[in-house]
């Protein structure tokens, strides 16, 4: 589109200037119009049927669907004439003489396009009175994570094209025709696409609804933070919404350059251990056999002296869920041994790709961060470093969860601090254990399989004592004099960015929600 | 409705008259009308299973198939009577008594009601939208027959040849 | 001519000459009927040439829309880049339509020609004849032509021995009025739901297959050969009222007539002299009430208007109605004009596709307004506000089928008023629905 020609078009009296072949819809964003609509999505294929965005085109006769008009040079748009609100109205007026008028009990209610424009520009009467039947066919589980209310659906195709066009696996279809018409599936089949649950996001009406999220909550009450799932290395752009301290569902977040407007349904259910309540609340430090908790100074001071009273070799086991900010401060709390740092990453054989979109799949690497930790000089020889576990004096453990690592391998290193958000059996080793806020409780940025750094956003306060991790390091930094403290984690990247080429010239009001890709060319970690 | 066991459409004359559709045209898509044709020919019906078959055939998915289906009335999605009576009552066949000629199909067939099969399995009766021989009326259709200037006393006589 | 009846003398019969001609079905017997000359004729020609006589005939589309078929065709590319594709539109179904039927029927191997013509004009390889699933006789009729056609060289690698490759191939719908809308009837080719496609891209750009492709009736098909034959300059001269309406037209009268069928007139012949003369007039005792003139989906006339009415594009028009397909349904003074006007929206209900808001929802509905008025339950409130949803399906969805809906209703309450308030006021006794849509 870049180099497309540029045509001048006035919309709702706003000048606008857009590259040639743009449609109405989209240019009347550009002029602050948002033109009422439902099967259209930007990331589908047109299909014109849902009539709603029809407006007054001056010197045409008829109205026109915003959604299948090509912006033209000297157009002039009226969306908000009496012609073009009438035909909406009565667009929303059809729509409603089926629909259960059932808002009480729809998940969708306070995000639904059918409310908000009935709302907006619809009747506040029906005249489909007094005795007409509506039509009615039962709830249908479609299989996957996905329930079909026939009743609220407006028949607007987006989940249909959506499978047909974007998953290009066409198991829904419209069934039937006219009045009687709904969206169907094969019996024999079920909406187990690995995408499949972006459906529910795409129907504008409760129509389609995830059972994970059914009931759980009314729209109104969730708090919607902008994050990046954690599923895996794809780095999709996600909303964590919230309620009261309680993740709720996770959603796609547009990100053109990521993942469009979608994530996949394993991307989806990453979201329930961050509610987890077996989590460590307070600093822990080792009297004999038994951790007892301190205070946050307390605990700092114990960990400075074991750093500081020892030498020789040290090791970090990380994961690769960690921010980059802490996967950067752990090394700097270690810098003067030497260091072997190591993650490890489940690994799945096969990927699932989103066919019609560009570089967008479920990814083998199924963590969030593996980019990061390896441009920050972390190798995935994790089991290396473990062996390597008893020769150490040092070992500091950021929230790896120690599967398969003993109690007794950890023991046998020297001093063990563990940054952690759960304790597991064998962190009960450790001589200090400091308690850190989960992805949903911290910013932070991640680094994509792209090499794009991305920024997500608290979402929800952490339990108890526990403080993100880039904090807690940056406290320990600064109790042993190495650099630090740190008043936000945009101080903590800022000082990364400094020291780290890599990340050279790099801030968080750079990043924004969207994320930049790294310069290419530089050298890539720290020991390189 | 599912069959028990499913013996498949295309295969030997058939599966060859399919192949020779499909050089007809640039899709194998576009064969989907004609092969749901020959289904319901060899079947008198398009089950779930034939549109699996259907849709492995010409490369669909399915639920692609059920849409089409569903789109089009003279497919029949369920078992239908032995002969399947459509009578035309749009506007000019109405205007012409239509509906007389309905009732009297309903009566000598013994279907209570439009799309019930008879209890000897022999007919099925519906109204149909205009069959497009507006000028004979009533037109009606019994399978493939097409029969022009059907009245209700013609019935009887007009059923005596589908038994 | 008025088949089954005798051709009247003021029956201009081209295109009917041989209804009823079981001969002239053959292929032996239509070339004894002077058949495929016109063909040989065109494929002598440049294709330009060919388009230029058909435009210069003022031939326009009798399947409705009646725009001239010579432009239409004059949109295809020049330069072939993609294959091109002529779609013989046969999938009649226009209630009170039923003339393409009979040129199926009676002049199968007309049909062939005007195809095989229009198909050399617009440098097509293949044409699709869609045949409406219900019309089996016809069907098999055009198979066995089509056959005969191959068989003879008519078609195929070697077409009329000139070398060039013309290929055609019949295509059952399977029940469904939408697909003789041009895009739905693409999309059914296609193998998908027959629904209608926002336009543009216009079919000459982007029609079946995603490529170049013109559709037509088979009425104006079938009117090729003899504009080829006789030249365009004769079909022009046929007109009795406005020069841009030219040629001859097979008016489909149904309904309350004496001798319903097809007759054949010169464009602009008066609507009145064709049901009072050549049908001869309404049943005994019945005097004429009003007439839709193209097919259900045009605005009623009343008994005035259609005796003045004078049937081409343009008259009809002026009368505020449309030529449409040329289905003439009659209506005598014994019609029920609601009843009839819910049959009406109740077959719209029944075949709309289902994309459209406005017609998915609207059709319906006006179906259920108006069987309440027909169950005596209707209020004085039901009329306006069957006009405004009228309004609100008229000129706002991707095809037509909803104003179609919406024509007879709206024309129908404005002149038949008082039969619906009969209804609503109770001075007519209810008259519950047979079976409910």
């Amino acid at each position: 589109m870049a180099d497309q020609p540029l045509v001048r078009l006035t919309i709702e009296g706003v000048p606008v200037s857009v590259p040639q072949g743009t449609l109405v819809i989209e240019a009347a964003k550009q002029a602050g119009v948002m033109i009422p609509h439902y099967c259209y999505h930007s990331g589908l294929p047109v299909a014109g049927v849902c009539r709603m965005c029809l407006v007054e085109i001056e010197t045409t006769p008829k109205l026109q669907i915003a959604c299948a008009t090509q912006a033209a040079e000297g157009m002039v748009v009226n969306v908000l004439s009496a012609q073009a609100r009438e035909a909406r109205q009565g667009v929303l007026e059809f729509l409603l003489i089926n629909h259960p008028l059932d808002c009480p009990i729809c998940d969708q209610a306070g995000e639904c396009e059918l409310q908000d424009y009935v709302f907006q520009e619809g009747r506040s009467r029906t005249r489909y009175t007094p005795t007409y039947a509506k039509r009615f066919n039962p709830v249908e589980d479609f299989g996957g994570d996905v329930l079909y209310v026939p009743n609220r659906c407006i028949l607007c195709t987006r989940c249909v094209r959506f499978m047909e066009h974007v998953a290009e696996e066409p198991i829904l279809n419209v069934s039937e025709r006219g009045d009687r018409a709904y969206i169907g599936i094969h019996p024999d089949r079920h909406l187990d696409h690995p995408w499949a649950g972006n459906v529910v996001d795409l129907c504008p009406v409760g129509s389609l609804l995830s059972k994970d999220f059914l009931h759980k909550a009314r729209a109104w009450e969730l708090d919607k933070t902008p994050g990046v799932c954690t599923g895996c290395s794809q780095g999709c752009n996600v909303n964590l919404d919230t309620r009261t301290d309680v993740v709720v569902r996770v959603r796609p977040r547009a990100n053109l350059d990521v993942n469009q407007y979608f994530m996949c349904d394993h991307g989806r259910m990453q979201y329930r251990w961050m509610n987890r309540g077996d989590r460590i609340e307070a600093p822990l430090v080792a009297h004999g056999h038994e951790l007892a908790a301190v205070s946050w100074d307390h605990a700092f001071a114990r960990a400075a002296e074991i750093v500081r009273g020892t030498a020789g070799r040290a090791a970090v086991l990380a994961s690769p869920r960690a921010s980059t900010e802490a996967l950067f401060l752990a090394k700097r709390v270690l810098g003067r041994f030497d260091l072997t740092a190591a993650f490890r990453v489940q690994r799945v054989s096969e990927e699932a790709p989103l066919i019609g979109v560009p570089n967008l799949a479920l990814r083998s690497e199924r963590a969030p961060n593996v980019t990061g930790a390896t441009l920050l000089g972390y190798t995935e020889q994790f089991e290396v470093a473990v062996k390597a576990l008893s020769g150490s004096a040092v070992v500091l453990v950021l929230d790896d969860p120690l599967e398969g690592v003993s109690a007794d391998l950890l023991r046998a290193a020297g001093q063990v601090i563990y940054l952690g958000t759960v304790l597991p059996d064998a962190a009960r080793a450790a001589h200090v254990v400091l308690p850190i806020a989960n992805v949903a409780e911290e910013d932070g940025t991640f680094v994509n399989r792209d090499q794009r750094v991305q920024r997500y956003f608290q979402a929800k306060v952490g339990p108890g004592m526990a403080r993100p991790a880039w904090w807690v390091l940056g406290e320990l930094l600064a109790e042993l004099k190495l650099g630090g403290p740190f008043g936000s984690a945009a101080e903590a990247f800022a000082w990364m960015a400094a020291e780290e080429p890599r990340f050279g010239g790099l801030s968080y009001q750079l990043l924004g929600t969207r994320g930049m890709v790294l310069p290419a060319g530089r050298p890539a970690g720290v020991g390189a | 409705m599912h069959e028990t066991t499913y013996e498949p459409v295309f295969t030997g004359d058939r599966k060859k008259q399919l192949d020779q559709l499909l050089p007809r045209f640039p899709t194998k898509r576009a064969a989907l009308l004609p092969a749901l044709w020959m289904v319901q020919q060899a079947r008198g019906w398009i089950s779930d299973h034939a549109m699996a078959e259907v849709a492995e055939v010409l490369g669909l998915t399915p639920a692609y198939v059920k849409g089409v289906v569903t789109f089009y009335t003279m497919y029949h999605q369920h078992p239908v009577g032995k002969h399947f009576v459509q009578v035309c009552t749009t506007t000019p066949c109405n205007l012409c008594g239509a509906e007389g000629v309905v009732k009297a199909f309903l009566e000598h067939t013994g279907c209570k009601e439009l799309g019930a099969t008879s209890p000897d399995g022999k007919y099925t009766v519906i109204e149909v939208e205009c069959l497009g021989a507006c000028g004979f009326p009533t037109p009606v259709m019994i399978g493939d027959d097409f029969i022009e200037n059907v009245t209700p006393e013609g019935v009887p006589e007009l059923l005596r040849k589908y038994q | 001519m008025g088949y089954p009846h005798q051709p009247h003398l003021k029956e201009t019969v081209v295109l009917s000459q041989y209804f009823g001609d079981a001969e002239a079905r053959t292929y032996d017997g239509w070339v004894k009927r002077g058949g495929y000359q016109a063909l040989e004729k065109a494929l002598a020609m440049e294709p330009a040439q060919v388009i230029e006589i058909v435009k210069q005939s003022g031939l326009r589309g009798r399947g409705g829309a009646g725009f001239p078929a010579g432009v239409k065709w004059s949109f295809m590319p020049k330069e072939k880049k993609k294959p091109h594709y002529l779609c013989c539109n046969a999938d009649e179904s226009e209630p009170g339509t039923f003339k393409d039927r009979e040129i199926m029927r009676w002049t199968p191997h007309g049909l062939i020609e005007g195809c095989a013509i229009a198909q050399y004009a617009i440098q097509a390889e293949v044409t699709y004849i869609y045949v409406r699933g219900e019309f089996t006789e016809p069907l098999r009729i055009m198979e066995g032509a089509l056959a005969e056609a191959y068989r003879h060289g008519v078609l195929g690698p070697n077409a009329m021995g000139t070398g060039k490759r013309l290929d055609m191939y019949l295509h059952r719908g399977a029940g469904a009025y939408i697909c003789g809308e041009e895009t739905a009837l693409m999309s059914s080719i296609e193998g998908r739901r027959g629904n209608p496609r926002i336009r543009p891209p216009f079919p000459a750009a982007y029609g079946v297959f995603g490529m170049p492709t013109t559709i037509n009736n088979v009425e104006t098909l079938a009117s090729v050969p003899h504009i080829i034959n006789r030249g365009g300059a004769w079909y022009k001269s046929l007109s009795l009222s406005h020069p841009k309406s030219t040629g001859t037209k097979l008016f489909s009268v149904c309904g309350n007539v004496k001798r319903p069928g097809n007759y054949e007139v010169t464009m602009g012949f008066p609507l009145g002299e064709l049901i009072d003369e050549l049908c001869g007039g309404v049943p005994d005792g019945r005097t004429l009430k009003a007439c839709i003139p193209g097919g259900s989906s045009v605005p009623i006339l009343n008994r005035e208007e259609s005796e003045s009415c004078k049937l081409d594009y343009e008259g009809c028009v002026e009368q505020g109605t449309m030529l449409g397909s040329g289905g003439l349904i009659v209506f005598d003074d014994s019609a029920d004009m609601v009843y009839q006007i819910m049959r009406l929206a109740r077959f719209y209900a029944h075949e709309s596709c289902a994309q459209c808001t406005q017609c998915r929802e609207g059709t319906a509905w006006t179906v259920r307004i108006l069987q309440r008025i027909l169950a005596g339950q209707g209020e004085a409130k039901d009329l306006d506000l069957l006009l405004d949803l009228s309004e609100q399906m008229t000129g706002k969805t991707i095809c037509v089928l909803s104003d179609s809906c919406a024509a007879p209703v709206v024309s129908g309450i404005k002149k038949f008023r008082g039969e619906f308030e009969a209804y609503i006021n109770g001075t007519r006794r209810p008259r519950p629905v047979l079976v409910h849509a």
